[in-house]
């Protein structure tokens, strides 16, 4: 069976992806945010995933209003990047596992969560970038990917409670896939940030200190808290941190526990506050 | 159901918002497109009439008023295509949104870290 072998986490930002485009990593304002991928990409070149579930939330590239999925898991050969709208340089294509995109759809339904399948799924910055702030070297990442999108557009969103679970699925479904691959769950989102309304510029440190903290000790920590509690506490869009949830929930069905490999908290970056985080599954 | 929390300077994009929006987002959804981008510059009015606009939301485009984009139904998401269309980054939009020059609104950013 697959091996579950550990978890990532990154902030995602478009100005990531125009710091990239132009070469800014060792600019001061973007040094220190780069600063906490190296040693991230150094234990990445000795674990050697092969396929990367990521959990990211779409920001209108792919999902509109018309269609809005609140779970939706993809199941294409490959994943285009295109123009979110501000003619940064698209990213790289990167290519499915289609056998495990349609085992984690079949366990996912057996296990009662009826989510939307997707055999045409454009990916936004949201999954594209991690790959370039994880594997720079690569023009594309030497991995396969199972993206999966979670909601977090129009409220209400799915609970925290019910992304725990949703990843706690999707770690089971990962190792009870027939095949020999080394698997990772990754999550792009987080952490606290607001960019609309009189209250743009919300930030809590304090927030998402605890959180980070409870990614690694305490997981189920923010299951507590409904939608709304996640805007008050980390700001509309800091509730992305949802996609972390659900990569921390699928590492409690692996393993005897995680081993922080690494993990990098600074702001501001753009409006947000950035988390940046590695996981490795015990034996 | 979650309990009702009302967090000042902030709309929860939820069913009503959505539906009062959708023309508006839909437009905005449509500025992923470049060609879609430059038939709106060439002309606005026509553009929004194509995709429905009532009155506010038309009155609000023009204002490029981000706290009025939101009143009239629009969604930060999309908004954000609408505004990358002008060049405004997030910290124009939030030094619009708070009333703030640029430069204060990223010295309240930078602050944050001093926590």
């Amino acid at each position: 069976m697959a091996q579950l072998i550990g978890g990532l986490a990154t902030s995602h930002i478009p100005a990531i992806g125009k710091a990239l485009a132009k070469g800014l990593q060792q600019e001061p304002y973007w040094k220190p945010f780069f600063d906490g991928f190296p040693p991230i990409q150094q234990w990445l070149g000795e674990v050697k995933p092969d396929v990367l579930v990521v959990f990211y939330n779409d920001h209108g590239l792919n999902f509109f209003l018309d269609k809005m999925p609140t779970f939706a898991v993809g199941a294409a050969a490959e994943y285009s990047n295109a123009d979110e709208g501000w003619g940064i340089p698209t990213l790289p294509s990167t290519p499915g596992n289609l056998d495990l995109s349609w085992h984690i759809i079949n366990r996912l339904i057996a296990d009662e969560f009826d989510i939307v399948t997707c055999q045409e799924m454009l990916v936004d910055h949201a999954c594209s970038l991690p790959f370039k702030l994880f594997w720079p070297e690569h023009e594309v990442a030497p991995v396969q990917i199972v993206p999966i999108n979670i909601n977090t557009v129009q409220f209400p969103l799915p609970t925290a409670k019910r992304v725990y679970k949703l990843g706690q699925a999707v770690g089971r479904a990962i190792q009870s896939w027939d095949s020999d691959k080394k698997v990772m769950v990754l999550a792009s989102g987080g952490l606290s940030h607001q960019l609309d309304g009189e209250r743009a510029g919300h930030i809590n440190t304090q927030f998402d200190q605890q959180f980070m903290q409870s990614m690694v000790s305490n997981p189920e920590w923010v299951t507590q808290f409904s939608d709304l509690q996640l805007v008050e506490k980390a700001g509309t869009q800091g509730v992305e941190l949802l996609m972390w949830v659900a990569m921390r929930a699928a590492l409690t069905t692996a393993g005897s526990g995680v081993r922080k490999v690494h993990s990098n908290y600074y702001l501001p970056i753009s409006n947000t506050a950035t988390g940046v985080m590695a996981l490795e599954t015990l034996e | 159901m979650s309990q009702k929390i009302t967090i000042p300077g902030t709309t929860p994009f939820d069913g009503a918002e959505a539906m009062k929006g959708y023309a508006l987002n839909k437009m905005c959804f449509s500025f992923n497109d470049k060609a879609n981008r430059d038939a709106f510059v060439a002309d606005p009015e026509a553009y929004m009439s194509q995709f429905g606009l009532n009155e506010q939301q038309k009155a609000a485009i023009r204002s490029k008023q981000v706290l009025e984009l939101i009143a009239a139904g629009g969604n930060a998401y999309y908004l954000a295509k609408f505004a990358g269309i002008f060049g405004l980054d997030m910290q124009d939009i939030g030094a619009q949104q708070t009333g703030m020059s640029k430069e204060a609104f990223m010295a309240k950013l930078a602050a944050y870290a001093q926590q």
